[in-house]
């Protein structure tokens, strides 16, 4: 499948920051990418760079197979975005945002197909009240219309679903999969809110100061045979021993503090009990962490750092 | 390119900062015509106090409306600076401050092409704002006031202008202090794509001229020849010059003259040279930022 999106050792330092590290990745036609990381990993500096707004230290970009600053304007083109949040003009009406910004994408969108995306995102109604009199929520999803109404082949998103309520968070995610399966947009997107890329990315990057962590599929990163299964016992160190010294150890993983993690398939999670407690280990709890955003903190959150087992 | 013109001059007239200086030119001038149409003459008696006792003065020829609009121009055109900072300051930094800055440059525009674009709004903003002082302190004041003869007070010595030779003059007079003020903008401009909120670049660009116009006032010989003759606040009200007429050798004004008409084009020369250097400056800073707002 042909890339949209190809980083290649891309660094970015701020004086003496480094605030994105020899990051490499790629985005393939079609993807929804999850870009995931905490605050202050290097998200919005990593999708600052890929929208022209911050020049890279080093490192290279191509979209749509062309490098990216030598050929700004036709990328451009053809990119939709919001970068955290969408700032509009707040004494333009909502109508205006979406035409003038329409135009300067290269598109002369007509009031009909203005009034579409208004309608899309549920505003048809205040298209012609000032922006200043939108609710947060409003002004997103003005915004998505704003990324939208050029009708880009490439949509960035960097956290899309900010001040959003419930169902328009749910709206957002249903627009996104719809953006991507019914008219086959490559969405990357980034978000604090990791159920939410759960739910959508079908690939997914996450970052940790600057750095890539991990990139894969969300059904390899989230493959039920790799779940982490935490196991809280009356006496952790002879249950860590018994586990070393059985089939389990290949299993365990050492933890910094005072947790068992065992990487699993969580189909094996009473074998594995039933195993303790016949070496006379009383179980207070096993808790499976199947969700993107335990296995995002597991890997990112120092105290958790998971590292391979010493066998 | 005029899309992005479209869109710059719509935004620009739609903040309602925009006609705060409409709105005070147009105080500030009716609050002079009124005074002078009361006190005209008591007015002209006190500024020309001191050759009053050496000249007969016709005063009811003084006040008309080409001496009104001179006497406007005087006072204005130091003050209007202050007033073209407050949307040239603000037209990238405002931007910077609001987060949309960042929205323009995901468009398929260039940096350049944008800098060039906002610094064409600034120059149409003021030459809207000129227009308007001209109609206000010529049109209206020769409605109130007729026309006749303008009388313009020099250094040491009063020049007469015949009616007929005052209106080029005075178009001629607007056309310089047009790039005059376009030389304001353009700092103001150059401050605000180096700041993130529009207070600094105000602020900064009223400060510099404060200091530079005092600078350009002080008659100290070690400023004279060294910084004065470079200084753009030196050349701002080079305007004058076209109200400076040669007279021949029995002292009689010579119709359609310019006493130093080589001094009035060479601070025009310099105004630009200004203009180019602070646009330059912002359109190199700029390309070469990160957006980070």
């Amino acid at each position: 499948m042909q890339h949209v999106i190809e980083v290649k050792n891309l660094t970015k330092n701020f004086k003496d920051i480094i605030a994105v590290n020899d990051l490499s990745f790629k985005v393939y036609e079609g993807d929804v990418y999850g870009f995931l990381g905490q605050n202050g990993a290097g998200k919005s500096t990593t999708i600052r760079m890929l929208l022209t707004l911050i020049k890279p230290t080093s490192g290279s970009i191509s979209i749509f197979g062309k490098d990216l600053f030598s050929n700004r304007e036709e990328i451009l083109r053809n990119t939709g975005s919001i970068i955290e949040k969408p700032d509009l003009y707040n004494y333009l009406t909502a109508y205006e945002n979406v035409a003038f910004l329409a135009k300067l994408s290269g598109k002369v969108a007509s009031r009909s197909s203005i009034m579409e995306f208004l309608q899309m995102v549920g505003l048809s109604e205040r298209a012609h009240s000032k922006v200043k009199t939108f609710s947060q929520g409003m002004k997103q999803r003005l915004g998505i219309a704003v990324a939208l109404v050029h009708n880009p082949s490439l949509i960035i998103l960097d956290e899309p679903t900010n001040g959003l309520d419930p169902q328009g968070i749910a709206d957002t995610r249903e627009l996104i999969k719809d953006l991507s399966y019914q008219h086959g947009k490559t969405v990357m997107i980034s978000s604090h809110l990791l159920s939410e890329i759960e739910l959508i990315a079908n690939r997914i990057l996450i970052i940790h100061k600057g750095k890539k962590i991990v990139e894969g599929s969300s059904e390899e990163l989230l493959d039920p045979a790799k779940t982490l299964v935490e196991i809280r016992t009356t006496d952790d160190i002879s249950a860590k021993n018994i586990l070393l010294s059985s089939e389990w150890s290949n299993n365990l993983k050492t933890v910094k503090g005072e947790k068992i993690l065992l990487q699993m398939d969580k189909m094996h999670v009473p074998a594995l009990i039933s195993y303790l407690v016949q070496n006379n280990i009383s179980i207070l709890s096993a808790e499976p962490r199947h969700s993107l955003e335990d296995y995002f903190l597991s890997i990112t959150t120092p105290e958790t750092h998971v590292e391979p087992a010493a066998v | 390119m005029w899309n992005l013109l479209q869109f710059e001059l719509f935004k620009t007239f739609k903040k309602p900062r925009t006609y705060i200086a409409f709105g005070a030119i147009t105080a500030i001038v009716f609050l002079i015509q009124l005074a002078l149409l009361v006190n005209g003459k008591e007015y002209v008696q006190f500024i020309l106090s001191s050759v009053d006792e050496t000249l007969l003065i016709p005063y009811s020829k003084i006040t008309n409306g080409y001496w009104i609009c001179f006497a406007i121009l005087n006072l204005l055109l130091i003050h209007v600076p202050i007033l073209v900072a407050l949307v040239s300051g603000d037209i990238i930094a405002g931007e910077a401050n609001a987060g949309t800055l960042r929205l323009l440059l995901t468009k398929p525009v260039s940096r350049t092409k944008l800098l060039i674009v906002k610094f064409l709004a600034c120059v149409v903003y003021t030459l809207i704002l000129l227009v308007w002082m001209a109609f206000l302190s010529l049109f209206v004041s020769v409605l109130l006031f007729g026309t006749n003869d303008l009388v313009v007070a020099k250094e040491f010595e009063m020049v007469q202008i015949e009616k007929a030779d005052v209106l080029w003059r005075y178009f001629a007079a607007f056309g310089f202090a047009a790039i005059a003020l376009i030389v304001v903008a353009a700092l103001s401009f150059f401050l605000s794509s180096i700041s993130e909120n529009s207070i600094g670049p105000i602020v900064a660009t009223v400060s510099i001229i404060i200091v530079l116009t005092i600078l350009s006032e002080m008659r100290i010989p070690i400023y004279d020849n060294t910084i004065k003759p470079y200084l753009f606040t030196t050349h701002m009200l080079g305007w004058k010059g076209f109200f400076y007429i040669d007279a021949n050798a029995n002292g009689q004004t010579i119709t359609g003259s310019v006493n130093n008409l080589s001094a009035v084009f060479k601070s025009l020369g310099i105004l630009i040279v200004y203009i180019i250097i602070f646009t330059g400056s912002a359109i190199y800073t700029f390309n070469r930022k990160d957006i980070l707002s």
